[in-house]
Order: structure tokens, then sequence, then C-alpha cells
């Protein structure tokens, strides 16, 4: 088994997102995209890691539903900044230091970070483990920080167990 | 159509172009680089998420069978900004040759 | 009903790509203007999906997808150009 699926979860992935695209119209599209399911990552498996991350499924559930709600949050949010006077404005970059250790979740938490209100991530400085974001109108430093270690960095050192 | 169907069809356009609209205007208005690097990446990705849902509906609803690929799209672009962003942003750091935090940072 | 959101949509969409023009046009450094870059390819693909809509034809949809991914591409390179001048290390 493991020989063909060196990577269960990116076969799956494959061929779920090959019959998204064919709108799963017909069983052609389906053996087309089990070749590829089970092709692609043989073919390209010296470039991944070698064991791919155990992942928590309720955890990362509950972290995919409180991210959908805080997307839409942070748009109404720049929403009403990008109206409002722009002098008033006071943006600030805040250094954020990180518990966990891991490139991978490092780049998971920096992309929840660019897409939830408030901050863009610009950089992880991976010698330290400091997340940079740039916060559009930051009042209380300390609060951001607080924010994103508990609402998005907490769930993800949950989900990977890292 | 369905008159719900419709009225939700019309709700989300109306709130995509919104969205995609106001994340425009922050592009145009905001005073520097990393303030306007804000509408883009949230508000837009946003907008353009809603009306592409809006399509998926749509088209699930007039022809026959269900719509899928919008879905992928949908989430090729909510994968895909947070990145551009996080390049643009080290790109404009690059550039300015004096960001906010260098002194403190070792190398 | 319908159709009178998406002729609304269509007005706003145009104004927003007129707004990123305007940045791209005005600058000031490149960044703001590959952002801008970046904005228009995301408004443009709004705007074949509204066609998509409009005009009944899924097919519009395909080519949103091909400017989504070209878009992305496009952006990561001129900001690698920028980082690095240069794109393959």
């Amino acid at each position: 088994m493991r020989r063909f699926f060196p990577h269960p979860a990116l076969s799956v992935a494959i061929f779920l997102l090959w019959m998204a695209l064919n709108n799963a119209s017909s069983l052609a599209h389906a053996v087309l995209a089990l070749i590829l399911a089970i092709g692609l990552p043989l073919l390209t498996r010296s470039f991944w890691p070698e064991h791919p991350p155990r992942v928590k499924a309720i955890p990362a559930l509950r972290l995919f539903a409180v991210v959908v709600c805080d997307i839409v949050i942070a748009s109404i949010d720049v929403a009403k900044l990008v109206l409002g006077p722009t002098g008033r404005i006071k943006p600030a970059f805040i250094e954020v230091p990180l518990d966990l250790q891991d490139p991978f979740v490092g780049t998971l938490l920096a992309s929840i970070v660019s897409l939830t209100p408030g901050t863009v991530s610009i950089d992880i400085d991976r010698s330290r483990w400091v997340l940079q974001v740039h916060a559009l109108n930051v009042d209380d430093r300390a609060a951001v920080i607080n924010a994103i270690k508990t609402r998005y960095e907490k769930p993800l050192k949950e989900i990977f167990s890292c | 159509m369905n008159i719900w169907i419709e009225s939700l069809l019309a709700f989300l356009i109306l709130a995509g172009a919104s969205f995609t609209l106001l994340g425009s205007i922050g592009l145009a208005r905001l005073p520097d680089f990393f303030m306007r690097l804000h509408g883009p990446t949230k508000t837009t990705t946003l907008g353009v998420g809603a009306m592409v849902i809006a399509s998926a509906i749509y088209f699930s609803v007039s022809d026959p069978g269900i719509s899928l690929h919008e879905i992928a799209a949908t989430l090729f672009l909510f994968i895909t900004a947070p990145v551009s962003a996080h390049l643009l942003a080290k790109a404009a750091l690059h550039i300015a040759q004096k960001p906010v935090s260098e002194e403190d940072r070792p190398g | 009903m319908l159709n009178f959101a998406i002729q609304i949509a269509f007005a706003m969409i145009a104004l927003a790509m007129l707004l990123s023009l305007y940045r791209m046009v005005r600058g000031p450094d490149a960044t703001d203007r590959i952002l801008a870059l970046d904005t228009l390819y995301i408004n443009t693909i709004a705007l074949l999906v509204l066609l998509g809509i409009n005009t009944d034809n899924s097919a519009y949809f395909e080519s949103a997808l091909l400017i989504a991914i070209m878009g992305f591409v496009g952006t990561v390179a001129l900001s690698k150009y920028l980082l690095r001048g240069d794109i393959i290390e």
C-alpha cells in the first residue's frame, strides 16, 4: 500500500481537485483522476518531505470555521477603515514570538494571519522564530500578539501536535 | 428560477462586487504601501470569492449536473493571495532599505 | 432582478479596475505597481465570472481560471525579480 500511495492525503487531494475541475462529469474523468492521483505523488516523491504530518480532524475543522468567519470580519473591518478618514489610521510593524518551530506550520500560520483581521504577515525569522506582521490599525500591540497566539497558533499546534 | 435562489445570487454578486470595489478604493486611497497591501489581500479576495460562489450556484441550478470547478478556483484564490502579499511585502522591505525593525535583526 | 444586480456589479467592477489602474500609473514604487497589477488581474477574474453569468456561458470560467494562474505566477516572478534581480535562482 505504502509503495503505491507514498502520500495518501496528496493522492486524495489530487483526485478531488481533478473531479472538481471537470465538474465530476463522467466515469472516464474518474479513471483519469485515479491515474493522476497515483502517478503524480510517485513521480514527485523525491520533492516531498518523508513523513507527511498527521492531522487531527476535529480541531482542523474548528479552525477552518473560525478562519472563514474571520475572513468576512476582516474584510468589513478593512472596508470601514478605507472609507473613513485615512489620517486617523495608526499602522504598525509588530513582532510576534512563535512557539511552533516547523516551517510548514509556520507558513500556514503566516497565510492565516494575512487573511484575517488587521494584519498581514511580512516575514518569518527562522533563526529566532519570530513572525513579523504589519497591522493596519493598532491601539494595543499586546492585544494583537495575544489574539494571533491564542486564536490561530494554539489550534495549529494542536492540529499538527508540534 | 426560484425567487429565493435569485435573491441569494443577487446578494452574493452585489456583496462580491462591493468588496472588490472597496479593495480597490483602499489600494487607491491609503497613504503608504504596507497599508495598501491590506485592501487587495483581504477585501478583494473575499469579493471575488463571493462572486465565484454565486457563479457555482448559478450554473448548478441552470445547467444539468452540479458545477464544481468554481470551488477549485475559490480555493486557489484564497491560497495564492497571502503568498503574493508576502512576496510583495518582502520586495518592498528590500527596496526601502530601511525597514522598521532591521536594526534588531541579526545578520 | 438578477439582471439588474449584474448590471450594477459590472459598473462597480469597472470602477474598481479604474482605481487599480490609477494606482498602477501613479506608483510611486515598483511594488505599488505590481500590487496594482495583481489587483487588476483579480478584478478581471470577477469581470469574467460576471460575464459568464450574464451570457449564461460557463466557458468564460475557464479563461478566468487561466488568468488567476497566470496572474499569480506573474506577481511572484516580478516580486522575485525585485528581491534578487533574478527570477530563477
